[in-house]
């Protein structure tokens, strides 16, 4: 029993770390500019088919391959940004909401006829470390290890450099940081790049350990709602904790009750902390 | 204002009529026989389906090659196929059913692959009485529905796994724990809830019974609650998502005597996971190793109707190329074989004519016997076929490859415990 | 209440009205599911309008409704053997009673908050059917086929069912005018242009709100019941597809929110368009980016949607296009 709550647990928190990635994109994007990204999902989708196609097609190895989704992913969110979010974003929740939501059906529908639905796979494995009962996977470790150190680089940027500075000042209060010279319009491309940097780079990690299609995105996108609901909109940090307790959670959970009960108590949780607390466990902006 | 309203009204009737317009066809007279189908080309289901349709349209071709099939008063009538994409999506499986009933007047019907999608099909069918010969649908539950028009090729789900259940006793007599997992699907739940019931019936336990949602593919939180000392893990679901298990099962190193899965293992395909397929045991309805032959169905005193198994083979092959036909490619032949045959039998294609034929048909083609259940409690349900039980082991280069390992009769290797991972 | 006398009301009750007259005169079985699936959008349409273009609160999750109700309607035709029409009625309810519990807690959230909430209510309800054994659990439900006897065969049954589909389309397109052309609407109107000031004047948006929520939450119970009579069956996946939920929203925002013609054009030519590139093998996925991209189009420049931008160019004309 005990065998089984740890593999569990271990498993749930090493996926966790990879959800809470995924979910500081679409914290970031809140955060900054209170859209909520109703593409994220597509983007981690589309960061899922650079790296199988790096992989397969070219041979690198998914983990030089991020570095490359990463460029990508950047040039991609400022793309989306200028094209559907620019015109809008003071338009209120509603169009911006809609403006991205239909950029994920665009991406979707490009994507089905140009990948179908059929499944992939990224063959790519790192064996595994035997701790005795419990095995651990290489490749979702080194996901994990991957996902602490790009949460560190995030803090780095958004601390100790110029453009991570503007990108807290807007968020914090636009006027006030326009009036001090920032260029607003040019920072909100840049987080909005970075948002969906963050959900790319989630993806292509997701895809070294699991089949996916242009479809797989949804699922993450709906876990990374749950998460930043758990950590507080606008906090990356807080998406990153909220990422390891739904981890943690999907680890447990089945334990104790068929597995497919998961999404009720996930869900569940979902509203009642939105009702209850609506501005996150960790309190957001 | 209310002249503007008016003036609307009339513009919108003026549609109407229009819009009416088109769905008007004039009626052909026809001189060909056009079964409707849709296949999964794309979507989750597409491998297994892929090969069904292969199967199938063979069967077309090799009918009208001999001209087409033959009629009482020595006319042939060709046969022509219409279909669609049905992206292995329930509701797209129910409207373009509608669609080749109703618009592109299809005379017979051939269900898409997987129970869960021919089950909805199979409902647009009878609801417009239209017969259907299901291929790659193996749940009983269709047959329990009431309809009378949809006719089974496969072995039911209720006879799928229970061989495994002996393969285990004949490896290890002392075996006592199954862990079961499989897909939340009719047909995958079916067959699950089945191999519980022979399993406790032999007086085994089954610890662990539990459903995935389709489409799922993390399976650690199932793998994790299998208990300590299982003698077999049993269960799965489809192509896509058995694989991946499959592929996790051995990445968790979990160890136990038997690996028994649905669907994928006896597709060709399954040996690219490599050294995780060794040892995994499937069911199949049918193998090219195969025994039937129309002697074996003379001595059993049944009619043989169709190609021999190397015929069948050779078949594939000339059109195919180099891809070897898994049962899915025979089970979509034979659904052709089905319906030709009922329709020489009734030397028409009135459906009640065929229908009629349908039932009574008794007959061994190259891929097992075909016979259907005309009780209007369990109305064409499979009754004749049989399941082959294959194991991927290691040929002398150790490369995987197929053998059959149960029923004995059909057996060319015998089966062995998994390795130690 | 002399909406007799006004043409908009008009317009709409018999846009609806002649169009499925039409359909059930001709009697052609291809018309027919063409015409199920465009009522079956414009009732879902024209009730989310309710709640999203009146009161302003975005339900994203719209189709919970017609997923449980349907699900209940369901299960009482086919497992109790209730008739239709009743069976029908009961789905429409259970989704009221759903709207008014979730409603208490969830619409006192605003904005972006909201939406996300409706998102998760439709996904913790799908996780929990496929959990319920009374409702079939994850394999779902089924009707033995000699249900339809009932109501004549098969054959029959599908015009009954879509003669009911018509009648409850009509019914929630009068009820969607009567509702914008009240006080009650009026007020509704009122909280979503500024709630807090609607508050100050009189309007009590709680109550008010729940009662839109409950009423947009009536029809697709109904035509939940009706859809999954006519398939025979329903499968969790099936009755809350937040696509479907999403699709819906789209022809809102494509005919215009908060007028009444407007989901019932935007159902409509969503519906045409998804049909003709449903059997394109080049362009069935591009159904959806073309979707996609008109929704992109509408959202940066007619956010008020086909209808508004006409009632915007011809002033004259906004007396008819209600």
């Amino acid at each position: 029993m005990f065998t089984q709550i740890s593999a569990s647990v271990i498993d749930g928190l090493l996926i966790g770390f990879v959800y809470g990635i995924a979910a500081m994109g679409l914290s970031l994007i809140w955060g900054v500019m209170r859209v909520i990204n109703l593409a994220h999902g597509a983007t981690m989708a589309l960061g899922m088919f650079c790296i199988y196609y790096l992989f397969t097609d070219v041979g690198v190895n998914p983990y030089l391959g991020l570095l490359l989704v990463v460029v990508l992913a950047l040039i991609f969110g400022f793309i989306i940004y200028m094209a559907s979010l620019h015109r809008v974003i003071q338009a209120g929740y509603l169009y911006t909401l809609l403006a991205t939501f239909a950029v994920n059906m665009i991406v979707i529908g490009i994507g089905t006829m140009v990948f179908s639905t059929s499944p992939r796979n990224v063959d790519f494995s790192l064996g595994s470390i035997d701790l005795g009962p419990i095995i651990l996977q290489g490749t979702r470790l080194l996901a994990a290890g991957a996902s602490v150190v790009i949460t560190a680089a995030l803090y780095l940027f958004l601390y100790f450099t110029r453009p991570g500075k503007a990108i807290r000042a807007v968020s914090d209060n636009r006027a006030a940081a326009e009036l001090m010279g920032i260029p607003s319009s040019q920072v909100l491309a840049l987080s909005f790049g970075l948002g969906t940097m963050l959900a790319a780079v989630a993806g292509g990690l997701t895809s070294t350990f699991f089949p996916f299609t242009i479809l797989s995105g949804s699922t993450y996108q709906l876990k990374s709602f749950v998460i930043c609901v758990l950590g507080g909109l606008g906090h990356p940090l807080g998406a990153l904790f909220g990422g390891l307790i739904l981890g943690g959670l999907e680890g447990i959970v089945p334990i104790f009750m068929p597995v497919s009960w998961v999404p009720v108590v996930e869900f569940g949780l979902f509203v009642l902390v939105l009702v209850v607390r609506p501005t996150g466990l960790m309190g957001a902006k | 204002m209310k002249r503007l309203g008016f003036s609307l009204l009339i513009a919108l009737a003026g549609a109407s009529l229009i819009f009416s317009a088109c769905g008007k066809e004039a009626a052909k007279p026809k001189d060909f026989v056009l079964i409707g189908f849709t296949a999964s080309k794309t979507g989750k289901l597409n491998v297994e389906a892929t090969r069904q349709i292969n199967g199938l349209n063979l069967w077309v071709e090799q009918v009208n090659k001999a001209g087409g099939i033959k009629m009482p008063d020595g006319k042939q009538i060709k046969v022509e196929t219409k279909y669609y994409d049905d992206e292995s999506n329930k509701d797209r499986v129910q409207e373009l059913y509608t669609r080749l009933i109703s618009s592109d007047k299809a005379d017979f019907l051939v269900s898409p692959y997987s129970s869960g999608l021919t089950d909805a099909a199979a409902v647009i069918a009878q609801q417009n009485r239209k017969i259907m010969i299901t291929a790659g649908a193996a749940s009983d539950s269709t047959h329990t529905k009431g309809y009378a028009l949809v006719f089974q090729s496969y072995t039911p789900a209720s006879r799928y796994l229970t061989g495994a259940v002996d393969i285990l006793l004949k490896l290890d007599p002392k075996a006592k724990k199954i862990a079961i997992i499989h897909e939340n699907d009719k047909f995958s739940t079916d067959v699950a809830k089945a191999l519980k019931k022979y399993a406790e019936g032999k007086g085994m336990q089954v610890p662990l019974f539990e459903g995935y949602d389709s489409g799922t593919t993390d399976f650690a939180p199932f793998i994790n609650k299998i208990p300590q000392g299982v003698d077999a893990v049993m269960g799965g679901g489809h192509f896509a998502d058995t694989t991946t298990f499959a592929r996790q099962l051995y990445e968790k190193k979990v160890p136990t005597k038997m690996i028994a899965l649905l669907v994928a293992p006896p597709e060709p395909k399954f040996a690219e996971l490599g050294e995780a397929c060794i040892s995994v045991i499937g069911a199949s309805q049918w193998e090219p190793l195969a025994k039937y032959s129309p002697e074996a169905a003379k001595a059993e005193n049944v009619e043989w109707f169709g190609p021999t198994v190397p015929e069948f083979l050779k078949l594939y092959e000339d059109k195919y190329g180099k891809e070897e036909p898994s049962y899915h490619s025979g089970g979509g032949y034979a659904a052709g074989l089905i319906l030709q045959k009922a329709i020489e039998s009734a030397g028409s294609i009135d459906t009640e004519k065929v229908k009629a034929a349908l039932d009574k048909e008794d007959m061994y083609t190259f891929f097992g016997r075909i016979k259907f259940n005309t009780t209007p409690k369990l109305q064409g349900l499979q009754e004749g076929h049989e399941m082959i039980y294959i194991q991927w082991q290691k040929d002398k280069q150790g490369k995987p490859v197929k053998a059959a390992v149960w029923p004995t009769a059909a057996a060319t290797a015998s089966p062995f415990v998994c390795p130690a991972r | 209440m002399s909406f007799w006398r006004q043409p908009g009301f008009w317009l709409n009750v018999l846009l609806v009205t002649v169009g499925g007259a039409m359909v059930i005169l001709l009697g052609q079985d291809t018309l027919r599911e063409t015409a199920f699936t465009v009522l079956m959008f414009i009732a879902l349409a024209s009730s989310l309008n309710i709640i999203m273009g009146f009161a302003g609160y975005v339900n994203f999750g719209h189709i919970v409704f017609f997923g449980l109700g349907g699900y209940f309607g369901f299960f009482l035709l086919s497992q109790l053997g209730w008739p239709l029409y009743l069976a029908m009625i009961a789905g429409g309810c259970l989704s009221v009673v759903v709207a008014l519990v979730v409603g208490a807690a969830v619409l006192r959230l605003r904005g972006a908050y909201f939406a996300l909430a409706t998102i998760g209510i439709n996904e913790a309800a799908r996780a929990f059917v496929a959990n319920f054994p009374p409702f079939g659990g994850a394999t779902g439900l089924y009707v033995d086929f000699s249900a339809y006897d009932k109501y004549g065969g098969a054959g029959q049954a599908l015009w009954w069912i879509f003669i009911l589909l018509w009648l409850v389309t009509i019914a929630t397109v009068v009820l969607s005018y009567l509702v914008k052309h009240s006080r009650f609407g009026l007020g509704l109107i009122a909280i979503r242009e500024d709630e807090d000031a609607a508050m100050v004047m009189g309007v009590k948006a709680p109550w008010d709100k729940t009662k839109a929520f409950a009423l947009s939450a009536f029809f697709p119970g109904l035509v939940g019941t009706l859809y999954f009579f006519k398939n025979g069956n329903v499968e969790p996946e099936d009755a809350f597809r937040f696509q479907l939920s999403l699709e819906i929203l789209v022809m809102v925002m494509l005919g215009g929110k908060g007028l009444v013609l407007g989901p019932i054009l935007g159902a409509f030519a969503y519906e045409r368009l998804r049909g003709y590139l449903l059997i394109s093998p080049i362009f069935k996925n591009l159904h959806l980016a073309l979707s996609g991209g008109v929704l992109l189009l509408i959202v940066l420049f007619v956010p008020g949607g086909a209808v508004g931008w006409v009632r915007d160019r011809f002033p004259r004309l906004r007396r008819v296009l209600e």
